[in-house]
């Protein structure tokens, strides 16, 4: 006989909710976040007080284009990742939690497809 | 079923400030940080994109006081979480465990990132102080 209730049973679920594909997912954009991150601080210090045409004139090099795109997708899956780690650990309320992680997902999706478009628009726009 | 008033265990207040602890509060310190930095850094894109007005109007605003020590705090946040973040990964690797190798890794990831930042808005400086 378990000791889990009907629910929890149904659900498959133990305290951890999952298994090791949040932890890896969290590793594997660190680790990808190494490089990129290293990148993008030399990439900002070129930048300081850049207008749109200095920076229009440097996206048009095809690897900062590429970098800068790769840096947004796995810098915003990291956010979330960690952003959610946090919510879980110091909001208690089921409800609001639930809210909160759904919100945590749908603004790093946002920011993320946001920042990839105005990338293109900046590299192919007229 | 009431669960709210439930006994919790000792919170950080009875804990004694000792490096591992520390290092590892800043660790999300600086990782909640950092998330709050994306969000500029996606206005800042975002404004890009817009156009050359609002991108001008973005770089004043980075470029004011205010925001020079913003991102200078953001710098010393990336390197920190970028370099205590390797820290972790060797620890997922098995290494490093040992408590004098834990102290010293944690002292060279906070001097590392303190160096590192200064080096960072040296050169920040020096460019503005050439062009200028």
């Amino acid at each position: 006989m378990s000791l889990q209730t009907d629910l929890a049973r149904v659900r498959g679920l133990g305290s951890a909710k999952e298994g090791t594909g949040h932890w890896w997912a969290q590793r594997l954009t660190a680790v990808a976040l190494v490089p990129l991150g290293i990148w993008f601080v030399f990439a900002a210090v070129s930048l300081a007080g850049a207008d749109l045409g200095e920076f229009r004139a440097w996206l048009t090099v095809p690897y900062n284009l590429i970098l800068m795109v790769l840096l947004v997708g796995v810098l915003f899956h990291h956010m979330q990742l960690g952003m959610q780690v946090v919510f879980e650990d110091y909001i208690h309320n089921e409800r609001s939690k639930t809210v909160v992680l759904v919100l945590n997902k749908f603004i790093a999706v946002i920011l993320g497809v946001s920042c990839i478009i105005a990338l293109l628009r900046v590299a192919f726009g007229g | 079923m009431a669960t709210d008033n439930r006994p919790l265990s000792p919170h950080l207040q009875v804990y004694r400030w000792q490096i591992t602890s520390v290092l590892s509060i800043l660790h999300r310190i600086t990782g909640v940080g950092l998330a709050v930095g994306a969000i500029v850094f996606a206005y800042w894109l975002n404004a890009a994109g817009y156009g050359a007005d609002a991108f001008a109007r973005a770089q004043a605003v980075l470029g004011t006081w205010v925001g020079v020590v913003l991102l200078a705090g953001w710098t010393f946040a990336l390197f920190y979480h970028l370099l205590n973040g390797i820290r972790h990964l060797f620890w997922d690797a098995g290494m490093g465990f040992e408590l004098s190798q834990v102290r010293a890794s944690g002292w060279t990831v906070v001097v590392g990132a303190a160096v590192l930042t200064a080096i960072t808005w040296a050169v920040v400086w020096n460019a503005a102080g050439g062009a200028g």
